[in-house]
């Protein structure tokens, strides 16, 4: 077949270019009001602060440079603790988090029994304050048998596992119901399983709908870590307390705190970042 | 008057030169229908129109209007064009009622009981009286796209955009719809239509537009490109669609 109409070339007409034009100067325009508002903005925000009569003291207490610098290496090797406290509640609530959800998608009443377990489980645990369930395991176990001594930063790991395994069966049974029923029986139609439909079909494109919300969960664990500090393990908040112990000087707390943005910062870029590619991908052009 | 007028329009997704300079006129009262096979550009062409797509050249007037100078209110502009889409795209969370008259009442201003009763008489002019608490999943796909078709019409707009309306309908139901915008040219509608349906095509339209490479290659009375069709793109086209 011949395509006649490709070979007449095109060069873009003046009105186009005249076009393209006027809206590279809107932009530039939008782009120049936006930086403008937003250091007016700054300013004022920064000029109250410090304007305030009290900030000397303030300063002194929450921002004071000095024990800024005294207490950094401390804080930080607490983070350490936080960090390997993330990893391995990591793993247990991918675990434990997927189980619960297969285990509340089985159907029939032959497995009534693990799906009112995981029913009860998630509703016991999503509506469980994080520090009551810290308390519990960090205080409770351990005095069930004084002879032997668990570490509290383990106990810590479990609570928290305890807790985000919840919330996450949720966000990934949501996930798995939003998929299609229609791709349910198109595998049943090829004789898989029940187990293999969950596995090579409905969980991955589960997955991928539930993407932000699990990387919001993990954002969110990466600072509630520190609330292990409550049971006395030594984290980067317990470190800071330590030293604000000793100083009457607050800002170990704020270094803890940047330490805990600056941990959980690549992941909340890489939230965004995937949102908006998967948002591009569903959406395959317009401008609505 | 031409309702819509269109003047050299470009349309690139990357590289892919969909509408290489597209020159199209409606004029009031006029059933236009583009046909062409998959990836012609009909549809990309539809949507342009309706500014879903910014053109990358060329201009579109709407009865004398610029709608693709920058300063243009979109949404001024798609509310005064009526669109039905292939799948229907009715919003399941509302009734026939409120799916119907939801632009008119808040686009339009219309007054609610003003929208509704012109919405009611219009779905049972055209067999729908019964289905106005329906919510659209309880409707067969002809009558779904029956009510998508009110909701374009609602409004009155100066423009009325078919974009393969019957595609995705069981043949059994492609009659309904087609009837139904038989009607909609008997009362005067301007309307641009891509569609597959050449029976239809033959009987409804005052002009037929051949798409082909980007660009209307081919355009006459149904008579001239059915009878005789000029170019051998659109005598190879019909062949291929008549001879299923």
């Amino acid at each position: 077949m011949t395509d006649r109409a490709a070979d007449a070339v095109w060069e873009v007409s003046r009105l186009e270019l005249d076009r393209r034009l006027q809206r590279k100067r809107a932009s530039r325009r939008s782009v120049l009001i936006a930086l403008v508002s937003t250091v007016a903005f700054a300013a004022v925000a920064g000029w109250l602060v410090v304007s305030s009569p009290n900030w000397d003291t303030v300063q002194q207490t929450f921002f004071n440079p000095e024990v800024a610098a005294e207490s950094f290496p401390k804080v930080l090797e607490g983070l350490w603790l936080n960090i390997r406290v993330l990893f391995f509640a990591t793993i247990a609530v991918a675990v434990v988090g997927t189980l619960l959800a297969v285990m509340r998608s089985l159907r029939g009443p032959v497995w009534f029994p693990l799906r009112a377990l995981a029913t009860g489980y998630t509703d016991l645990f999503r509506g469980l304050p994080v520090l009551i369930v810290l308390y519990l395991v960090g205080f409770g176990v351990p005095g069930l048998n004084p002879e032997v001594r668990i570490p509290v930063a383990v106990l810590g790991t479990i609570a928290i596992s305890l807790c985000y395994s919840a919330y996450v069966a949720e966000v990934l049974r949501a996930g798995m119901e939003a998929v299609h029923p229609s791709q349910r029986i198109a595998a049943r139609s090829l004789g898989l399983s029940h187990a293999k439909t969950l596995r090579l079909v409905v969980i991955p494109q589960a997955l991928r709908k539930v993407v932000p919300a699990l990387m919001n969960d993990f954002v969110s664990m990466q600072k509630d870590v520190g609330l292990i500090s409550v049971l006395g393990a030594v984290d980067a908040i317990r470190s800071a307390q330590i030293i604000q112990a000793q100083t009457y000087n607050f800002t170990p707390y704020v270094v803890a705190g940047l330490l805990f943005v600056a941990l959980s910062w690549p992941m909340i870029r890489l939230t965004d970042a995937v949102s908006a590619r998967m948002a591009r991908r569903e959406q395959q052009g317009g401008t609505v | 008057m031409s309702v819509l007028e269109l003047h050299g329009v470009h349309k690139l997704f990357g590289d892919n030169h969909v509408l290489r300079g597209v020159d199209l006129s409606v004029d009031e009262h006029e059933v236009v229908v583009v046909i062409g096979a998959s990836g012609s550009g009909k549809s990309t062409l539809m949507r342009t129109i309706n500014l879903i797509e910014r053109v990358d050249d060329g201009r579109i007037l709407l009865s004398g209007d610029d709608i693709t100078a920058i300063d243009v209110d979109v949404d001024h502009v798609r509310g005064r064009i009526g669109v039905v889409f292939q799948h229907f795209n009715l919003f399941p969370h509302m009734r026939v009622i409120d799916n119907v008259t939801l632009a008119a009442r808040v686009v339009h201003g219309v007054a609610p009981d003003v929208a509704r009763d012109r919405a009611v008489s219009l779905l049972e002019k055209f067999g729908l009286g019964d289905k106005v608490r329906d919510y659209p999943d309880r409707l067969s796909g002809g009558q779904q796209q029956r009510v998508a078709i009110v909701r374009a019409i609602l409004t009155d707009p100066e423009l009325l955009l078919l974009d393969e309306i019957t595609s995705a309908l069981d043949p059994m139901l492609v009659g309904e719809v087609l009837d139904l915008v038989r009607d909609l040219k008997a009362q005067g509608s301007t309307i641009l239509m891509a569609t597959h349906e050449m029976s239809f095509a033959r009987s409804v339209a005052d002009r037929i537009v051949f798409m082909h490479g980007g660009r209307p290659l081919e355009s006459g009375t149904p008579e001239q490109i059915f009878g005789d069709p000029q170019q051998p793109e659109t005598r190879e086209f019909l062949a291929r669609i008549t001879h299923r």
